[in-house]
């Protein structure tokens, strides 16, 4: 989120596009209503009419997969129709660059487009610059080769009968959302948009993202109370996760993965750190130097820092996706791994083309699960179809403890690091991750002392002090997050002894005499103590008036609550809007919010974390183009793209050999796969809880009257869903929340299953897991799958027989 | 004890998303038993009210002024202001069912194993009471009296999420629906609390409150509703005699 789950109360119009947010993220609406009950207006689009569409103003369906054609035609709304917030977009967006002769769109291909890797040369799309590199601009947005200009001719497609043809949502519906939420595009309206996995889980996911993001920039939306782009969190540590970076493109704190072209510590550095020459621009990330070099003496504090560098794995010269998690289980699958670490995760059942994900499994000589109960992954050697005598791959169970069995933090969507203490010991021999992975470590340590090895530094280097009482201690690692000082040293006047903890990262240095493992964590956990454990409701009135509460945990970067709040207020810092000021210059400071940066008002650009300072309308920086495009689904009913001859995003990961089925009369039906309440994750711990189990005890099918009655089925009746890769049996709930679509004149049906339902959860169930049906495609810049829409059929199932 | 004394709970339907926090804190605090159910093609289970299960959250589809609705009714026994379920049982076994002093409580004690269920449950305007075969007893939510005496929310209360469920004192709990019934009548001019003056759990609906479920106010009074010589709401609405 840019901004906090507190925050939602103070919006105008709340889009929740494609979130189930009501049934996903319950506490969102305890915001969400009181937003309603000061007049506020919201929206839900989403394919099913869902317990969030139960509470909108408005609910509008949308076929899935067609996101981009529904912004697409808001941004075309908005151009034409002068909705956006022109101050706004001319002094903080890069609306004015110019677009160099590179650039082009054709045929649903952006310039530099190679056919053979599959990827485009992102230098085509670069800005037009003056003799020091800086972006030329048309602040009028008049040139023809200006931003504004060349969206305004991208989304001329974009009109109003095509988005209706093809997203299937009802012409006055469309206008009514597009008409409720543009109107946001002025400095006292205030309008948010909470999106969740139905936006991400797309081969066009990062697009929809910045499509909406765009959007916000229009209307100026972004850095101010009751704003934002926020995404809700649907586990409340996938926020700390993404932090300290649980994926395969980046270190902590969101530093670029190591590759084998950047051999030394400088080359990173080089290949890593923005240059601009723009004195406006804060350009935050030329500090990357401080932050690298501080994580490096974090992992081995008696090394240098460049020699630590060279230490660290490091990706092939490819893309990045070939290392996330689609990839993984490909090679797997083609006897790449001899063994895998499955730690709290269940591909079997929460992995897309779970199907695939089981028989990949069965071609590791081991597989070590860390988890708190088993499940269908680490039982997957016994699960239907499967003869165990067939599998080679030993098995090994770690028994991991809860995470109310364990003192942390965790990181909310809203970014508060909130420390908790245990409430609970560990149960038998379950131990937490910390203690395992540590114990794990040490051992393969000894092992490289007694034995030796291949490039054996990293190992033995590594620095593991993080126990108390021989047990992992969560304290001890998050003042290393929070960073300390090596050295004696002064900054600004201010003595520094060695050994004491950094205040922020302002404090953090490039020459190896600072370490810190996360940057962005850093200020909290100071020498004033563990910061996240704070709950003190104290506020400024200026605070208190957009719910603000500084002193209630911490919020990283440096306790802002708000990002990119500078640019909610004027060149002289003035709010746009005052009543919901998120910071105000009150002629001496701010007040308010934690500026972004401390600067005067005016002296600095509000976007600090972009090279050139600017919300970037046009984002050069995506390896699927500058500008979001649509793209049908990998599977879909449509033959081709209504908006291009292009049918699929040209850069997406995929996997030739894998059958897609593309308007193919087997699979006639449109599917997505989405989480209930009563659940959690692929429901390993849920469906062993009997209150929540009774409440939702079994896999189900969504669909409309109209598909119910012409497959002859009733409600509560079984079904068996079938999809090119896998089929499950379920429950049908026939239901008028879902209706049919009509697409390009054609009628189109969707159904809807969830996905936390497994086999073996109850005697004599006949279902699996809805990933069965899913399919390995992804995100060419997140690899993130397209579970989100496939295509199926659907038939009743026989009675007394599965399948 | 007079209407106005005692405790309250106000539920703002327009706030529920029916995320049944409520109803598996229910169970929780007091430990009641889970059924193996299916799904019958409803998120609704278990599908009703029954000897272990005294908190159900109800969906309902249904078209409003042409407009699909799913609306959602998280039930419980209402505590009446003059309970007929106890007047009914007073007339067999005296002390079977019992009226809090200071809460205004409705409860169930041991000796309800040997009072007529259906009578009881027929009583009852808002058909809550089930009996529970385990026990034999008659069984329904009893205002978490252990929490409420100790000073905390009933545990519905304490779990929502969302404003729905609020409890506290009957006037000011009564002054906050008023309130938020006024607000909602802007959008919604049909919007009214149900039985408000009869019973201690204030209903907000938006809509009719058919559209809830049919036992959402106290039946009208048709023939088949009458329990002897009264309908079910004149036995609700029956005040006892005050002397001096």
């Amino acid at each position: 989120m840019t901004n906090h789950w507190i925050d939602l109360k103070n919006s105008d119009v709340l889009l929740i596009m494609g979130s189930n947010a009501a049934e996903n993220h319950p506490i969102s609406f305890k915001w969400v209503t009181r937003a309603q009950q000061r007049g506020a207006t919201l929206i839900h689009v989403d394919p099913r009419f869902t317990r969030t569409s139960a509470k909108a103003d408005i609910y509008a369906p949308i076929r899935s997969g067609t996101d981009i054609v529904f912004f697409g035609g808001l941004i075309k709304h908005i151009l034409d129709n002068e909705l956006y917030f022109k101050q706004y977009v001319v002094d903080y967006t890069n609306a004015s660059y110019l677009v160099g002769p590179d650039y082009d769109f054709k045929d649903g291909l952006f310039s530099g487009f190679n056919p053979e890797t599959a990827s485009y040369d992102r230098k085509k799309w670069n800005f037009v610059t003056d003799d020091k590199g800086v972006s030329l601009k048309d602040p009028t947005l008049k040139d023809p080769r200006c931003v504004l200009q060349v969206m305004r001719r991208h989304y001329a497609r974009y009109d109003l009968k095509t988005v209706v043809d093809v997203t299937g949502m009802p012409e006055a519906k469309v206008l009514e959302v597009w008409n409720s939420f543009a109107a946001t595009g002025k400095p006292d309206r205030a309008g948010t948009i909470l999106y969740a996995m139905g936006q991400c889980q797309h081969t066009v996911g990062v697009q929809n993202i910045r499509a909406l993001s765009m959007i916000q920039m229009l209307l100026g939306n972004i850095g101010i109370a009751g704003g934002g782009v926020n995404a809700l969190r649907g586990e409340s540590n996938v926020q700390g996760t993404t932090d300290i970076a649980l994926l395969c493109d980046n270190l902590p704190g969101y530093l670029p993965i190591p590759r084998a072209i950047w051999a030394d510590y400088d080359a990173y550095v080089k290949a890593g750190t923005p240059v601009t020459n723009d004195p406006q621009s804060a350009n935050w990330w030329s500090n990357l130097d401080k932050y690298a070099a501080s994580l490096m003496k974090a992992m081995y504090p008696a090394a240098d820092h460049k020699t630590a560098y060279t230490w660290l794995p490091k990706i092939d010269d490819t893309k990045v996706v070939e290392y996330s998690w689609l990839s993984l289980f490909e090679r797997m699958y083609n006897g790449g791994f001899k063994g895998a670490f499955v730690w709290g995760q269940n591909p079997c059942a929460g992995g897309a083309n779970a199907g695939k994900n089981r028989k990949a499994l069965a071609k590791l000589d081991w597989m070590v699960v860390v988890n708190l109960f088993e499940n269908e992954s680490s039982l997957f050697w016994k699960g239907p179809g499967v003869n165990p005598k067939d599998v080679k791959t030993e098995v090994f169970f770690l028994p991991a403890s809860m995470n109310v069995e364990k003192d942390g933090s965790v990181a909310n969507s809203g970014r508060w690091l909130q420390w908790r203490e245990k409430g609970a010991k560990f149960m038998g021999d379950s131990l937490s991750d910390g203690d395992i992975v540590i114990r794990l470590f040490e051992e393969v340590r000894k092992l490289y002392k007694a034995e030796g090895g291949k490039h054996p530094e990293p190992i033995l280097n590594l620095d593991t002090a993080y126990l108390k009482d021989g047990m992992y201690d969560a304290s001890a690692l998050a003042k290393r997050l929070n960073g300390t000082f090596l050295k004696d040293v002064t900054i600004a006047d201010k003595q520094w002894k060695a050994g004491q903890q950094v205040p922020g990262f302002a404090a953090l240095q490039a020459d190896g005499s600072t370490a810190c493992g996360c940057w962005i964590f850093s200020g909290s956990y100071t020498e004033q103590g563990n910061m996240m454990a704070r709950r003190d409701r104290a506020q400024t009135p200026e605070q208190a008036a957009i719910g603000l509460f500084p002193n209630w945990s911490y919020a990283w970067p440096a306790n802002r609550r708000i990002l990119y709040n500078r640019a909610g207020v004027d060149q002289a810092g003035k709010p746009f809007d005052p009543k919901r000021a998120v910071i105000a210059w009150n002629g001496e400071k701010w007040v308010g919010d934690v500026p972004d940066g401390g600067w005067k008002p005016g002296e600095k650009l509000p976007f600090i974390m972009v090279r050139e300072g600017r919300g970037q309308l046009y984002g050069p920086g995506r390896v699927d183009g500058p500008l979001p495009e649509h793209y049908e689904p990998f599977e879909s009913p449509l033959a081709g793209n209504p908006l291009s001859p292009q049918r699929v995003n040209p850069t997406a990961l995929h996997f030739a050999h894998e059958e897609k089925a593309v308007r193919d009369p087997r699979f006639p039906y449109v599917c997505t796969t989405y989480r209930v309440t009563e659940q959690w994750q692929s429901g390993a711990m849920t469906r062993k809880t009997a209150w929540l189990k009774e409440m939702q005890p079994d896999g189900f099918c969504e669909m409309s009257r109209e598909l119910a009655a012409k497959l002859g089925v009733k409600n509560g009746e079984q079904v068996v869903l079938e999809s090119v890769r896998g089929k499950v049996q379920v429950v049908a709930i026939v239901t008028p929340r879902i209706k049919p679509f009509t697409v390009m004149g054609e009628t189109v049906h969707q159904v809807g299953i969830p996905w936390q339902f497994g086999w073996g959860q109850k005697k004599n169930a006949t279902f699996d897991s809805a990933n069965l049906l899913s399919p390995s495609v992804g995100d060419p810049n997140t690899g993130i799958p397209e579970t989100k829409v496939f295509m199926v059929n659907v038939r009743k199932a026989q009675p007394g027989k599965q399948g | 004890m007079s209407e106005n004394k005692g405790k309250t709970f106000f539920i703002d339907q327009t706030r529920c998303t029916a995320c049944r926090g409520c109803q598996a804190a229910c169970k929780q605090w007091k430990k009641l038993a889970a059924d193996e159910t299916v799904n019958t093609g409803s998120y609704q289970n278990p599908p009703d009210l029954n000897g272990h299960t005294f908190k159900l959250v109800r969906f309902n589809e249904v078209e409003v002024d042409g407009k699909l609705k799913w609306v959602f009714f998280p039930e419980q026994c209402r505590h009446c202001l003059e309970p007929p379920c106890k007047m009914m049982a007073d007339a067999f076994i005296p002390g079977a069912i019992i009226q809090d002093e200071a809460t205004g409580a409705v409860l169930y004690t041991e000796k309800t194993k040997d009072l007529d269920y259906q009578t009881i449950r027929e009583a009852c305007p808002y058909d809550i009471p089930r009996k529970e075969e385990s026990t034999g007893l008659l069984t329904k939510c009893n205002m978490c009296i252990d929490r409420v005496r100790a000073g905390m929310l009933p545990a519905c209360v304490k779990t929502c999420p969302t404003y729905t469920m609020h409890f506290g004192d009957r006037d000011e709990m009564l002054a906050i629906a008023r309130a938020r019934l006024a607000e909602v009548q802007k959008k919604s001019p049909a919007a009214l609390l149900a039985d408000s003056d009869l019973v201690r759990v204030l209903y907000l609906c938006e809509v009719h409150p058919s559209h809830y479920h049919h036992h959402m106010v106290a039946d009208a009074g048709s023939a088949g509703d009458r329990i002897g010589p009264f309908s079910r709401r004149a036995l609700l609405a029956m005040r006892p005699l005050r002397t001096g």
